[in-house]
């Protein structure tokens, strides 16, 4: 029997192989994340002078923050609504592009460049599309009799970040989408249009169910970006307002550790949305490895 | 229950490469139909679009009385089984058949009986609960025909549904694919480029090269009096022997020998090409001078190969210790058995035999 496992010799030369992935690890991911744990159960008055360990103080003050909960619930909105416009439409693009079109290389090497967009510069993009006063798409909405402000409208300020990441997002959802249609064989999708089934149907009972591996895939990566990636976004768009309709617990953690140095506190919530991340991906695992087989 | 028809259907791909150039066939009903050709003869494309999978460029196809050129292919009434069966990966073998039925809105019982019913035809019963990734490939391809039976189409369409199958597997296929068109009398189209599959399986035979269709007709005929050169090399195996031969007075010679056979109309001196099948070569005091290089064991039988003037032949002879390797034999041509081919053309000429 032939095995894809590669033996050493000694010990010395494996260890040197992994050791510079492993110390990238350890310094900028391990390393900090158990700095925030300790944080966490620490706290520090405003000038940074006296610091008292207080064990679970700073999470029993979280858990019993309505404000928490309330960040809490803006972020599942904010990620349910990102992700399912960009999966939504990448989807519709993947589809699109799938079939055999006329400079189709040249279509999907466009469609593949947001992603290159560094998220505070889209956000950039974006505020000056919206901005009420000068954005083209401000003033084509104020013509259409849609009081456009997000600046004042807590659901625009929404809408308006909720765009910006979704688009982002969107190119990268798309190649996924793309691969996956196109490990679909030609002729499984003929038999189901000879079986009788019209392109709508096809879709939904044939081609979306073969590709739910890579949306489950997809749903999983786009919540994570949600949670955590689209902190420059809201940064330059909204600062997570107005009031707090745009405060999602990412940027929870920086306005109250940076800005109001409640470093404890903030230490405590980044262990908390820490830990949601590892859980979904923990979750995603699980799953995208028992139902690879299709 | 319909017959089939094909009118000079043509087939031109954006790229100008012209894939199909006028076919025109008939398909009686509930007749066994074989299209065999070598990769890229164009076979496949007519069944696509028999199938409605590709469009027409030009020409006509007619099932039953009605010409289905614009018609969707979920309209056209006919099945397809495919070469890697295309089974629907998540769904069960019961939802598999089931599915064709559930698009058109057959009433639940109906569904039910009808899946019941292919499934025991197959010897799928105890299958049906089983995804496809769970089924062996000789299973996998009962399901795909019983997806196209449930349907009762009026044309079965088979592309190329064996060559997946290891050979012992394709033998009983074979078989089996036979046996239940013929209980079940469904004009059925089946392409292959197994040339023992299109012998076996033919009730009606269509050897294509290059787009075109070189001859129609039953097996027997085909193998007996194949129409070109083409078609006597394709059909048959070994391959039948093609010499270089000169018309003279009375029959054809080949090298120093002369073999009797008619030739009406043909000149003497003119130069044919004459096609022997290694069958019908034997063993004979005098003849054509062959040197033995190299024999190969069937079994039952032996195959000589070797040189006879410029030419490669190749003899088939019952099995025994004779002739041996190196051996210089001569051979006699069985009565009746040498086919006359022009040149120029490739066309079969003359009325031997």
């Amino acid at each position: 029997m032939s095995t894809d496992r590669v033996t050493f010799g000694g010990r010395l030369l494996p260890a040197a192989l992994i050791a510079p992935q492993l110390t990238i690890v350890g310094l900028f991911f391990y390393w900090p994340a158990l700095q925030a744990v300790w944080q966490s159960f620490q706290m520090q008055d405003a000038f940074g002078l006296s610091t008292e360990f207080v064990w679970l103080e700073n999470y029993r003050a979280l858990f019993t923050d309505p404000g928490y909960y309330r960040t809490l619930g803006t972020t599942l909105v904010f990620a349910a609504a990102v992700a399912g416009l960009s999966l939504g439409f990448a989807l519709l693009l993947a589809a699109m592009a799938d079939r055999e079109i006329r400079a189709g290389g040249l279509y999907r090497t466009l469609l593949i460049w947001p992603y290159a967009v560094a998220p505070a510069v889209a956000g950039v993009l974006f505020g000056f599309l919206f901005q009420p006063g000068l954005g083209i798409v401000a003033r084509g909405l104020n013509d259409l009799g849609v009081p456009w402000n997000p600046l004042l409208n807590g659901d625009h300020a929404m809408i308006l970040v909720v765009l910006a990441a979704a688009w982002k997002q969107i190119s990268y959802n798309f190649l996924f989408f793309l691969a996956g249609l196109q490990a679909i064989p030609a002729s499984v999708i003929e038999a189901a249009a000879i079986d009788g089934a019209g392109p709508a149907r096809r879709f939904w009972t044939i081609v979306f169910p073969l590709l739910s591996p890579t949306t489950f895939f997809l749903m999983v990566v786009n919540v994570v970006y949600a949670f955590c990636e689209t902190f420059g976004i809201i940064d330059v768009l909204t600062h997570g307002g107005p009031g707090r309709a745009t405060q999602t617990l990412v940027y929870k953690v920086y306005q109250d550790g940076r800005i109001g140095a409640d470093l404890g506190g903030s230490a405590a919530q980044s262990v908390v949305l820490m830990a949601i991340v590892i859980g979904l991906t923990a979750i995603q695992f699980r799953y995208v490895e028992r139902r690879v087989a299709y | 229950m319909a017959g089939l028809a094909l009118e000079q259907l043509r087939k031109t791909y954006a790229g100008g490469v012209e894939a199909v150039r006028g076919v025109s066939l008939d398909v009686p009903d509930g007749a066994f139909c074989v299209l065999v050709g070598p990769s890229g003869c164009g076979k496949s494309t007519v069944l696509r679009m028999i199938a409605g999978l590709e469009t027409v460029t030009s020409g006509a196809i007619t099932i039953g009385s009605r010409t289905v050129n614009e018609v969707e292919p979920a309209d056209r009434d006919i099945a397809m089984v495919f070469q890697n069966y295309a089974l629907y990966p998540h769904m069960r073998v019961y939802d598999n058949l089931a599915y064709g039925l559930r698009n058109r809105g057959t009433p639940r019982p109906e569904i039910e009986t009808r899946v019941r019913e292919a499934a025991r035809m197959l010897g799928l019963e105890t299958m049906l609960d089983r995804y496809p990734r769970q089924l062996s490939g000789g299973q996998r391809q009962r399901v795909a025909m019983g997806r196209a039976i449930v349907r009762k189409p009026q044309v079965f369409l088979f592309d190329e549904p064996l060559s997946n199958l290891d050979a012992k597997l394709r033998v009983q296929m074979r078989v089996e694919i036979r046996r239940l068109q013929r209980s079940l009398g469904v004009t059925t189209v089946y392409v292959t480029h197994d040339q023992v599959e299109a012998m076996t399986m033919a009730d009606r035979l269509v050897v294509m090269n290059g787009g075109r269709i070189e001859q129609v007709g039953t097996p027997i005929e085909i193998y007996r009096r194949p129409a070109t050169r083409y078609v006597a090399t394709f059909m048959g195996s070994p391959p039948m022997n093609i010499l270089p031969a000169e018309v003279v007075p009375g029959g054809v010679r080949i090298e120093d020998a002369t073999i009797p056979v008619a030739t009406p109309g043909l000149a003497p001196g003119a130069a044919v090409e004459a096609g022997i099948r290694p069958e019908d070569l034997r063993l004979a005091p005098e003849g054509l001078a062959f040197g033995v290089a190299f024999v190969e064991e069937l079994g039952a039988t032996r195959l000589l190969h070797g040189r006879l003037g410029g030419a490669e032949l190749v003899v088939q002879v019952p099995a025994g210790p004779e002739p041996a390797e190196g051996a210089a034999i001569r051979l006699a041509v069985a009565p009746g058995a040498l086919h006359l081919f022009d040149p120029g053309t490739g066309q079969r000429l003359g009325m031997p035999g």
